[in-house]
C-alpha cells in the first residue's frame, strides 16, 4: 500500500428501498483522504454521515460508486473485490460515540482480542496491548473491567483497540460525544498525533466544533451530497 | 484467548445456575438408565444366583418369578431318574408382606432345598448358611432384620442366621432364604379355624363318598395335615431346579422333560429372557421413553440458555464481527459454551448422582457402557442445543454494533 491516498471514494451511492419508498442516503461521494491526513465530517443527523463512514468502513455496501483504501479497489458498487471482514480486520480501525468495549474482557483484553484475530501470539499480543495502553496513558487499568473505567478511559482503551493493527485507516464516529471538552480534545488531538506520526488516514465524524483546528480538512454532508467546508479553512487560518 | 472462559467468568454466578439445572436434570436421566439396568440385575438375580441348568415349572406357564407356578413335590424324584441329571431341588417362591415395628414389610420368600441346598452359594455378607430343617432365615440387608433377630411369619418363629446383599426380587423386594418346608408353611398358613373347618369339610367329603363309606379308615386321615395326606392334598412348590452332570448338553436333557406332557421345561437363558420379555419388558420401555424424553427436555433448555447467552450478546457479537474477528471465533465461543455446559451439567450429575442413588429405594446400577452413551449423547445435545445459538451469531450484521 504504498499509494499516497489511504482513502480514495468516487462517487458512493447508497439507495435504501425502492419505488414510492427510496429513499438516496448518500448521493456521489467523492473524498480523497491522504496518508496521515485527519479529516472532519460535519453534518445535521440524517444527512448521512454514518452512511458515508459505514461504507468506508466496509460493513454497508454502496449501491453505487468505488472505494479504494491504499489504493487497492476494495469495493465497486455492491460487489466486494475481496473478504471484506479479512480486509477490516487487517487495516482499518474503529472508535465509536460509545467506547464500545466488550464487557467480559479486561481493559487490556480488549485491544489483545483485535490483535490475536490477526494471527498474533498471546504474548506479543499482550505486549504490544500493553504499550499501547501505555501510550494512551491508561496502563495502569489494563487489568480493570470496562464498567470500572470513566468515560475517558474507556475511550482510549478503544482508541488502543483501533491501533492495535496499525491499521491504513481510522474511522469515528462522534468519539468525543461522551467526553467533556478538556477530554475531546484531548482525543481530537490524539487522531493528529496519530496520523501524524504513522501515516494513518483518519476519518471523524463529530458535532463538535470547537475542536476543528486540529482537523487537516472538514467535509460536510447535507442531504446525502458531501463538500469540502469552508468552516476548516477559516478555523485553521486563525 | 478464550471468549467462552471469559465470558462465562462475567456471567459466573448465571452459568453456575444453568449448570447446575442441567446436571440435575441429565443426573435424572442418568437416574433412569441406572434404575433399568437395577431392575434387569434384580430380576435375573435369584435365576442368576441359584446356580440351576434347567427349570421345571407347571405346564404352559412361564415359571415362578413371572407367573404362579404349581407342580408336585414328587416331581425332583422322578427328575433324578432321568439321565444327565445330576442334582434336583424343590424351589418355592412367593411374595409376602407383613408389620414389623408397625410398618409394612414385604418379603420374597425363596424356598430352599435343605439339605441339598443351605445357601452356601449366597452372596453372604454376615452370619452363615441355614443349618437346620427350621425355623432360621437368611435374610437381605434390603429387609433391615439384623443377624439373630427373631421374626414371626405365620405361626412360627424365624431366627435370621445370615445377611445377604443386593439380593433382591424383580418387583425390589429384599429375598428371604427359608427351608422348602419352611417357605410353604409361610405361604400355606392357614388360621385355627380354618384348618378345623377344611378337616371338618373333608370329613363330610370323605363320608359321603362312596368310597369314604367303602373305606371308612380313609375319613380318619381327614384330620391329618394337608402334607400328610398327598392323596388329599399333595404337597405343592413352585420349580424343581435341575443341574446337569457336567459334559451333558442342557438341551439334550431338556428335550427329555419337554416330553413330559404335565410340566414345561426353561433353561436358564429362556427362563431369563421370559422374564426380560414379560414383566420387565414393559418397565423398560416406559423408563426408555422417560429418557428419550428427558433427554429431549435438556436438549431443549440447554438450547433456549444458550440462545439467551447468544441474545445478551448479540452487541459484542456485531463488534467482534466489525473489528474482523472470522465467524470461527465467535462460533467458536458459542459451541464451547454448549460443551462446557453439557460437560460440566455431566460431571455434575455423576458426582451428585453417586450420593444420592444409594439412597433409592431400588437399586440404582450405573454401568459403564450406559455412563459412556450418556456422556455421547450429551456432546450430541450439548453441539444441537448451540445451533440456534450459532444461527442467530451468523445473522447479526456488523453495524448492529453502531446501534445503541
Amino acid at each position: 500500500m504504498d499509494n499516497e491516498f489511504a482513502i480514495e471514494t468516487e462517487g458512493l451511492t447508497k439507495i435504501y428501498g425502492s419505488g414510492n419508498t427510496e429513499v438516496v442516503a448518500m448521493r456521489a461521494a467523492t473524498v480523497n483522504v491522504c496518508r496521515g491526513e485527519v479529516i472532519a465530517l460535519l453534518g445535521p443527523s440524517g444527512s448521512g454521515k454514518s452512511t458515508f463512514l459505514t461504507a468506508v468502513g466496509l460493513i454497508n455496501t454502496p449501491t453505487a460508486g468505488r472505494i479504494r483504501i491504499g489504493g487497492e479497489l476494495v469495493v465497486d458498487g455492491p460487489k466486494a473485490h475481496m473478504d471484506l471482514r479479512a480486509f477490516r480486520r487487517r487495516h482499518i480501525g474503529f472508535v465509536f460515540q460509545k467506547s464500545n468495549l466488550i464487557p467480559f474482557l479486561s481493559a487490556i483484553e480488549n485491544v489483545q482480542i483485535a490483535l490475536e484475530i490477526n494471527n498474533w501470539s498471546k504474548a506479543a499480543s499482550r505486549k504490544r496491548a500493553m504499550s499501547l495502553l501505555d501510550y494512551l496513558g491508561v496502563a495502569d487499568r489494563a487489568n480493570h473491567s470496562p464498567s470500572t473505567l470513566s468515560g475517558g478511559q474507556q475511550q482510549r482503551v478503544a482508541v488502543a483497540r483501533a491501533l492495535a493493527n496499525q491499521p491504513s485507516i481510522i474511522l469515528a464516529d462522534e468519539p468525543t460525544a461522551a467526553l467533556d471538552s478538556h477530554l475531546g480534545r484531548q482525543v481530537m488531538e490524539l487522531f493528529g498525533k496519530l496520523a501524524h506520526e504513522n501515516g494513518t488516514g483518519v476519518v471523524v465524524v463529530t458535532h463538535d466544533q470547537r475542536s476543528l483546528d486540529v482537523f487537516d480538512s472538514v467535509y460536510e454532508m447535507e442531504d446525502g451530497m458531501i463538500r469540502r467546508s469552508e468552516i476548516g479553512i477559516l478555523s485553521q487560518t486563525k | 484467548m478464550n471468549l467462552a472462559i471469559k465470558d462465562i467468568r462475567h456471567n459466573l454466578g448465571r452459568f453456575a445456575l444453568t449448570t447446575v439445572g442441567v446436571g440435575m436434570l441429565l443426573m435424572i436421566v442418568m437416574g433412569m438408565g441406572g434404575i433399568y439396568r437395577g431392575i434387569i440385575e434384580d430380576a435375573t438375580l435369584l435365576i442368576d444366583e441359584v446356580g440351576a441348568d434347567l427349570w421345571i415349572v407347571q405346564r404352559n406357564t412361564r415359571g415362578p418369578f413371572a407367573e404362579v407356578s404349581r407342580i408336585p413335590a414328587n416331581l425332583v424324584h422322578r427328575a433324578l431318574a432321568v439321565p444327565g441329571v445330576q442334582t434336583a431341588r424343590e424351589f418355592v417362591y412367593h411374595t409376602i408382606q407383613r408389620e414389623r415395628d408397625g410398618k409394612p414389610i414385604r418379603i420374597a420368600v425363596v424356598g430352599l432345598s435343605w439339605p441339598t441346598d443351605k445357601g452356601e452359594t449366597l452372596p453372604f455378607v454376615a452370619g452363615r448358611p441355614l443349618a437346620l430343617n427350621h425355623f432360621e432365615m437368611i435374610a437381605d440387608r434390603r429387609l433391615g432384620l439384623p443377624l439373630g433377630e427373631r421374626i414371626r411369619l405365620g405361626k412360627e418363629k424365624y431366627t435370621v442366621v445370615g445377611i445377604t446383599e443386593n439380593m433382591i426380587s424383580s418387583s425390589g423386594d429384599g429375598l428371604a432364604f427359608f427351608t422348602v418346608a419352611d417357605a410353604l408353611d409361610i405361604q400355606f398358613d392357614i388360621p385355627g379355624e380354618a384348618v378345623r373347618l377344611e378337616r371338618e369339610a373333608r370329613f363330610a367329603r370323605g363320608s359321603l363318598s362312596d368310597y369314604g363309606r367303602k373305606q371308612p379308615a380313609l375319613t380318619d386321615s381327614a384330620y391329618l395335615l394337608p402334607s400328610q395326606i398327598p392323596a388329599l392334598g399333595p404337597r405343592q412348590i413352585s420349580a424343581v431346579m435341575i443341574s446337569i452332570v457336567p459334559g451333558t448338553t442342557q438341551r439334550a436333557v431338556a428335550s427329555i422333560f419337554a416330553g413330559w406332557s404335565d410340566v414345561s421345561v426353561y433353561t436358564v437363558g429362556e427362563q431369563r429372557d421370559l422374564l426380560l420379555r414379560g414383566p420387565v419388558e414393559k418397565v423398560r420401555r416406559q423408563i426408555g421413553l422417560f429418557r428419550v424424553l428427558l433427554t429431549i427436555i435438556a436438549a431443549i433448555i440447554m438450547a433456549l440458555i444458550l440462545y439467551t447467552l447468544t441474545l445478551d450478546k448479540l452487541h459484542d457479537i456485531a463488534l467482534l464481527k466489525l473489528i474482523g474477528a472470522p465467524n470461527r471465533k465467535i462460533l467458536g465461543m458459542i459451541l464451547q459454551q454448549a460443551l462446557l455446559l453439557g460437560v460440566a451439567g455431566y460431571g455434575i450429575a455423576y458426582v451428585v448422582g453417586m450420593r444420592i442413588f444409594p439412597r433409592f429405594p431400588r437399586r440404582v446400577i450405573l454401568t459403564k457402557d450406559d455412563l459412556l452413551q450418556l456422556a455421547v449423547i450429551v456432546l450430541v445435545i450439548s453441539v444441537l442445543s448451540s445451533v440456534l445459538g450459532i444461527w442467530k451469531a451468523l445473522r447479526v450484521e456488523p453495524n448492529e454494533a453502531l446501534s445503541g
